[in-house]
């Protein structure tokens, strides 16, 4: 193993690996993210690697197994390099075609990106509109690397900026070009990550101690589990980029157990990194010495708040603490402890190599360089999107993400989890940064943004929220555990048709109440979410509670199933498939909801061929009473004139 | 149980502050649960108090003080899979195990988990069998998945 002791020779080393490597060597790149390997990407890959083998060409094609390239949404994705020919919604069966295709230097056009406007076919990866819009900073290499290879990384450019700071930076310059930067925390919190430094670096205590916070609780936000996954090196080097600038030896990597493949990941790529000396005593040769230990979470979203993930650490029950000793200060073992997010950490190095004034010149006045997005729910192409800050919701949700599926309407965006908020469409033009979403009640948070259309229910996504946070408050102070309790019973009540005059105005106030006097983020913006919904949805609510109807159609007690008799052609497929044996009827006798019986799952409808849609969902209105005995039998002109109408 | 098997964890971990929590889930990982005798082993060896053992064991999700089924089934409500229809995966999920979850089948074959967030957002709705993710899921998938199993 090569361990390298000085910056020349981490040069000398990213020479020789290139030199070894045939630029123009086709390389079948394959996601191996978690996300596509839902979708099958590992017999994916097998069936290539036995293709390869079979048609002889282990030596002249290569197969790499990445991280997420972001465009989940028609996984597999597998990118041909040197062009960057992209293929996507592969199968295994696909390989011999594509196989096929890069010895004859041809292109499977049926696997192509297909403009959905236009029905044109688009060849390279960088030219399809969900990556061409897009600015890939952090995300753009995950194709080019495989994450368990650290030859890789190092191949482009990798750990060039810790070797530039060891040997041409002092740590304060270091953390000065780091503020300059004004790089604010990704996790959701926006604090400037150089003041935050600089704190630690200041406070008195020996060890200091620098902290990758990889427990990504905000359900909807997957981009540091893409980027621990599919490129770990840099995390690990802007860590021991900032762990200079502090002065700290010693790093932690907490990551959640829900993520395994990052685990695995990153504890491969510490090892690399040690063996090449690039981590350990004496880092290339600089006297530096620093190492890193990953501690895997056990399953609580309040253990991602930065005091309790350090209790967590030390190994206790992670739990909040009060805010008014800082962590930064006072953190683990009460040593001052440095703690910033995945992807504030993969920014570093980009910093440090390009300088600040490069960073500065992307994003907002407030929020500088790029974000990372997870755009998912009801949207055409869901996946991980990386644009510069200020880039409009418009722009994203439709130039990006291609809209809403199936021409639904667009409802609301949910942004910033749990603490976040609901944005609807009028807002559309906003540009996103960290101020100007907090001025619309939600926040920028971690980068999670779930498309709403006009099927969502804007009170059941306001109970779910405040579910989420009654499973997941730590239960140490009051207006954080009774609040949402009390809001919780409430919400429960509109749901279920419950509802009376002056819930709203009691869950506008106990939702203020929260956020004033709660401990920790947790409970100061867990009515957020409450507050949003009832700040541009309040007809909704009010629907619910002074008409018991739900207009999304969502409520179960709020909405019945029934079956129109004119649509229904008795093919029995809603009558086989309902668990709660409440339909009623056979071959040509149209089929009866028992009302009684119906469990409201929604199987009938679901299942009910879409020539047929005989299966209605109502609410608000009183269920037609059944079609009586005697016109049940389905006369055979009536089939084609059902299925018409 | 096999106590030599928790020492045997406990000695991975040598010297080392604020192990607790790493123990706990590599012996989860071991034992599919963790039992009452492992407790008190780790409190032997550690000098840390059952209390504050148990505190923590049932303070984390992954963590469970009752036996496992042989398959763990978790069945994903973040917010990407509660909007694509998540809660009707669930209850199908939950009519064809005729378990609610939580719970665990009487003959040990599964045991039913509602999770958070898997971070497959994009592929949502989401299940994961043991170490299998499917995505995408229709209800009328569920029962042929679960059958996979034995």
């Amino acid at each position: 193993m090569p361990k390298t002791n000085s910056p020349t020779e981490l040069e000398d080393l990213r020479r020789e690996i290139l030199s070894k490597r045939d630029s123009n060597k086709p390389c079948i790149a394959i996601c191996a993210g978690t996300g596509c390997l839902a979708l099958g990407a590992q017999r994916v890959i097998n069936a290539f690697k036995e293709e390869v083998k079979k048609q002889g060409l282990e030596a002249n094609v290569d197969i790499r197994e990445t991280g997420c390239p972001g465009f989940c949404e028609k996984g597999t994705v597998v990118v041909i390099y040197p062009k960057g020919v992209c293929y996507l919604q592969v199968q295994p069966e696909d390989s011999f075609e594509i196989i096929s295709a890069i010895k004859e230097r041809k292109i499977v056009e049926r696997l192509l990106y297909t403009d959905p406007s236009t029905g044109e076919k688009v060849i390279y990866e960088h030219e399809i509109p969900f990556y061409k819009n897009q600015m890939r900073l952090l995300m753009g290499n995950n194709t080019k690397i495989d994450p368990k290879n650290i030859d890789d990384y190092i191949a482009l450019g990798g750990y060039g900026a810790i070797s530039k700071a060891l040997s041409e930076m002092t740590p304060e310059q270091v953390l000065e070009e780091v503020k300059r930067s004004n790089l604010r925390g990704r996790g959701g919190g926006g604090f400037p990550a150089g003041r935050k430094w600089e704190t630690t670096r200041n406070a008195p205590g020996e060890p200091k101690y620098v902290i990758v916070n990889c427990d990504e609780g905000d359900p909807g936000a997957f981009m540091d589990r893409a980027l621990m996954e599919g490129n770990p090196h840099s995390v690990l080097e802007g860590l021991i980029i900032g762990a200079y600038a502090i002065g700290s030896h010693e790093g932690f990597i907490y990551a959640r157990q829900e993520y395994p493949l990052a685990v695995e990941n990153v504890n491969i790529a510490i090892k690399r990194a040690e063996e090449y000396g690039l981590l350990g005593n004496n880092i290339l040769g600089s006297g530096f010495d620093f190492k890193i230990k990953v501690h895997r979470g056990a399953g609580a979203f309040v253990s991602g708040e930065s005091s309790a993930l350090m209790t967590a650490i030390e190994g206790k029950v992670g739990e909040p603490r009060p805010k008014y000793i800082h962590t930064s200060e006072s953190g683990v073992w009460d040593k001052p402890s440095d703690l910033n997010n995945v992807e504030t950490w993969a920014n570093v190095p980009l910093i440090i190599d390009k300088g600040s004034d490069w960073f500065t010149s992307i994003g907002t006045e407030g929020s500088k360089g790029t974000k990372i997005f997870s755009l998912v729910g009801k949207v055409n192409n869901t996946g991980l999107v990386e644009v510069p800050m200020g880039t409009t919701l418009k722009e994203i949700i439709y130039d990006i993400g291609g809209g809403i599926p199936e021409g639904k309407k667009f409802k609301a965006v949910q942004t910033g989890g749990p603490s976040g908020g609901c944005i609807p469409e009028e807002y559309l033009d906003t540009p996103v940064d960290f101020d100007e979403l907090a001025k619309l009640g939600s926040i920028m948070g971690s980068g999670g943004m779930i498309v709403m259309d006009e099927d969502t229910c804007m009170v059941d996504i306001s109970r779910y929220f405040v579910d989420f946070l009654c499973d997941e408050s730590c239960g140490k102070c009051v207006p954080c555990r009774e609040g949402l309790k009390g809001v919780r019973k409430i919400l429960n009540d509109i749901v279920a048709g419950r509802g009376k005059e002056g819930d709203i105005e009691l869950l506008e106030e106990i939702g203020d109440v929260m956020s004033e006097a709660s401990l920790c983020a947790l409970g100061k913006t867990a009515a957020n979410p409450i507050l949003s919904t009832i700040r541009y949805f309040r007809d909704e609510y009010e629907a619910h509670i002074e008409e018991k109807r739900c207009p999304a159609l969502v409520c179960k007690d709020l909405i019945s199933y029934y079956i129109d008799p004119e649509r229904c052609n008795a093919c029995r497929l809603c009558l086989k498939n309902c668990p709660a044996d409440a339909i009623d009827g056979e071959k040509k006798l149209i089929h009866i909801i028992d009302q009684s019986k119906c469990v409201k799952c929604g199987t009938c409808f679901d299942v009910c061929p879409p020539k047929f849609s005989a299966v209605k969902k109502i609410s608000g209105e009183p269920v037609p009473p059944p079609i009586p005995e005697e016109k049940r039998v389905l006369v055979k002109d009536k089939k084609s004139k059902g299925g018409q109408k | 149980m096999d106590v030599e098997k928790i020492d045997e964890i406990i000695d991975g971990y040598v010297d080392e502050e604020g192990v607790l929590i790493q123990i706990l889930l590599d012996i989860q990982h071991e034992l599919n649960w963790i039992p009452k005798e492992s407790i008190i082993e780790v409190s032997r060896r550690l000098q840390i108090p059952i209390s504050q053992i148990y505190r923590v064991a049932s303070f984390y999700t992954a963590m469970s003080l009752t036996p496992m089924g042989r398959h763990l089934v978790q069945v994903c409500l973040g917010t990407a899979c509660h909007v694509r229809g998540a809660p009707k995966i669930l209850n199908k999920v939950e009519n064809t195990l005729k378990i609610k979850a939580g719970e665990t089948t009487e003959d040990m074959m599964f045991t039913l988990r509602r999770v958070n967030c898997l971070g497959c957002c994009a592929m949502g709705p989401m299940i994961v069998v043991d170490k299998d993710y499917y995505g995408k899921m229709k209800t009328q998938d569920v029962g042929e998945i679960l059958e996979r199993y034995e």
